[in-house]
């Protein structure tokens, strides 16, 4: 796998919101402009076939690097590369356009409530003009229909006669309509119960095994992204505290962060450990902290970490942006109790 | 769990919609007590009536649905037939309630501080002054820091996981006995969550407060309650004690609920899935509503509805726990 050329990449990109008040308040009021930095330089690349997940919690910029990566969002700076062209370039091309699709978290609200079921997969066939006639049309949206676990006659039904998960269903269908190769998912199974959410993650995984798919998988949810990802990335305010192979980060964890949010999962086998939950909340990325962004909750922070912003360094297998990590100082915080049974 | 009288008990609830295509059961013979100091957990899927319960003992269902059958009583007085002046006095006073979306709860125009010493005053023989000690007290026990300075601050000036903490100081701060929290941490990231939910526990613990607490969050009601009923297209598949439901289930759907739930501790290959979903409430299967999904089907099943029975180390509406039914 790992040879194989990255089907996308993701370099220094950023992205910055303008959340400042109206000109004229904000001249009367004498304040500066205010930036949200909802994605402030992160950089990876996900290769062919592969699963890349991207965990955080609300507010750490994950969605945005969703949306982002299809272009739905343009870069404020670095750029996106989609099988070696650059997003924009590709962009342009229907045909490169194609290739990438994206999923929603809310199946109630992606999905036009007006619209037969089969319009809506046949939408992006129509858009791209993948068949030339309304035979070819039928049979394909009753094929995607089928591929999904749904049956060809549900086409001719309206979205609000299906369930939440029947619906990430039809998503699903209308996103593989185009024959794409890269798949975009954000929180697909977040709004779901979880025996559902079970039914699309195997689906998912189906999918990708028989039509090669490469999945960019944002999550809050660190066991669904276990069960799906090859590698993963912790985020934190806009920026990767860590990237790493997917089973390596629940061996060893290394980012304080990654540790303290593992160490935060409840525990359903009920050894009788306390959750140990991670001190304070997420800052305001309108005003991040100074250095790490981390350091106002980290145990292991020191002088260094309040002046200076840690970069990704490789340690182990793993790129780690913390320099307790970098100075071998990270011994001083235990292993999550997960990593710690693995051992 | 306890062999003390209980504090709730419900009896064969049954609440009904009326709609134009006729009536529809939305909550049918629904039975359960929760003692005192006690957290019963109520699981099940979106629509299975874990939500409608809750709503239906602190008397608030939305129109049209109605208790059709059944009682609820609170401290052996019955509460479900009460008009809607004396519940309101229940509601606050002897039933504290916390909803999933803190933002939704508190009113937008009053401080929070106005908003405790209000609840406080009007339920408990408290004056203003006193009201507002015991509100900065409350504050600084959900952990909000400079609790004497935030106390004067609107809602829209805390943050998600401290607003859920204000909701929760203005359930407990008129002391009541019996706390219905619905889906109270779902709205949070982990790390708040587990802020919230070891604080609810210690309350809890600590005051004697029984709680229902209504989530579909298996990894909450795995360490914070004694009991859990699972429900099921508006009826409890199963109930009992934490442990025995999570990791040992005995009705089949419960089983298949927790074998669902992704490990965090292993990687797996394919989850475990149950095939099909949750009968809509116009088209509840005659027998076992969950007859069609279920593995372990068999001819009864189809024909006649289970109700709770005894299966050993928890309660299970499942005829293979019929020892007669099994049988034939």
């Amino acid at each position: 796998m790992a040879e194989a050329p990255p089907m996308f990449e993701a370099r220094d990109l950023a992205r910055h919101f303008d959340v400042s008040r109206p000109f004229l308040q904000r001249m009367l009021a004498r304040e500066a402009k205010r930036t949200l930095r909802a994605v402030d330089g992160i950089s990876f690349s996900i290769p062919k076939g592969t699963t890349l997940s991207l965990v955080g919690e609300s507010g750490c910029g994950k969605s945005t690097v969703a949306r982002l990566s299809v272009g739905l969002y343009g870069p404020t700076a670095g750029s996106v590369h989609f099988d070696g062209r650059d997003l924009a370039e590709a962009r342009a091309l229907a045909d490169q356009r194609r290739r990438m699709q994206m999923i929603f978290q809310d199946p109630y609200a992606s999905l036009n409530p007006r619209w037969r079921v089969a319009d809506i997969i046949a939408e992006p066939i129509r858009a791209f003009s993948l068949v030339r006639t309304r035979g070819e049309q039928e049979n394909r949206v009753a094929e995607l229909l089928t591929q999904v676990g749904l049956s060809p006659l549900d086409g001719q039904k309206f979205p609000h006669e299906f369930s939440g998960g029947q619906r990430q269903r039809i998503s699903i269908a209308r996103a593989l309509s185009s024959n794409p190769e890269f798949l975009v998912c954000d929180e697909p199974t977040s709004a779901l119960d979880v025996s559902v959410q079970a039914q699309i993650l195997n689906l998912m995984k189906e999918l990708q095994q028989r039509l090669g798919l490469t999945y960019l998988f944002i999550s809050h949810n660190l066991a669904v992204v276990r069960q799906v990802s090859d590698r993963i990335g912790v985020m934190y305010l806009g920026r990767l505290a860590e990237l790493s192979p997917a089973e390596s980060l629940f061996r060893r964890p290394r980012h304080p962060y990654t540790r303290a949010l593992m160490e935060a999962i409840p525990d359903l086998d009920m050894t009788g450990r306390e959750r140990i939950p991670v001190g304070g909340e997420v800052p305001s990325p309108i005003s991040p902290p100074s250095g790490c962004a981390f350091h106002p909750r980290c145990p292991l922070a020191n002088e260094r970490c309040k002046r200076e912003r840690p970069e990704l360094m490789p340690a182990g297998d793993a790129m780690v942006a913390c320099h307790a990590v970098e100075e071998g100082r990270d011994d001083a915080m235990p292993m999550p109790a997960i990593a710690r049974d693995a051992a | 769990m306890s062999n003390l009288a209980p504090l709730l008990r419900v009896k064969n609830l049954r609440v009904e919609f009326p709609t134009r295509r006729g009536t529809l059961v939305a909550l049918d013979d629904v039975s359960f007590d929760i003692a005192p100091g006690e957290v019963l957990g109520v699981v099940g899927e979106s629509g299975a009536g874990k939500s409608m319960t809750g709503a239906a003992i602190i008397g608030l269902l939305e129109p049209p649905g109605r208790i059709a059958r059944g009682e609820i009583l609170l401290d052996g007085k019955r509460i479900d037939n009460l008009r809607y002046e004396q519940m309101r006095r229940i509601r606050g006073k002897e039933i504290g309630a916390i909803f999933q979306d803190p933002l939704t709860t508190l009113n937008p125009l009053y401080t929070v501080g106005r908003q405790l010493v209000e609840t406080m005053t009007t339920h408990l023989p408290v004056g203003p002054g006193e009201a507002r000690r015991r509100a900065i007290e409350w504050l600084e026990l959900v952990g909000i820091p400079a609790a004497a300075q935030r106390i004067d601050s609107y809602p829209h000036e805390f943050s998600g996981g401290m607003r859920q903490r204000v909701v929760i100081a203005l359930a407990l701060c008129a002391e009541p006995r019996l706390i219905v929290a619905d889906e109270p941490t779902t709205a949070l990231d982990v790390s708040i969550q587990a802020q919230v939910i070891a604080l609810l526990k210690r309350l809890a613990r600590e005051k004697g407060t029984a709680m229902m607490l209504v989530t579909h969050d298996m990894g909450v009601i795995a360490e914070t309650a004694d009991r859990v009923a699972v429900m099921y297209a508006g009826r409890i598949a199963e109930i009992g004690p934490v442990r025995e439901v999570v990791k040992h289930a005995n009705h089949p759907y419960s089983a298949g609920l927790m074998a669902s739930i992704p490990p965090l501790d292993r990687r797996v290959e394919r989850l475990a899935q149950i095939d099909g979903a949750m009968p809509r409430l116009s088209a509840i299967p005659k027998g076992c509503a969950y007859n069609p999904r279920c593995p372990q089907v068999f001819g009864k099943c189809r024909e006649l509805r289970p109700d709770l029975i005894n299966a050993g180390t928890t309660q299970a509406a499942c005829w293979l726990y019929d020892t007669e039914a099994t049988r034939g």
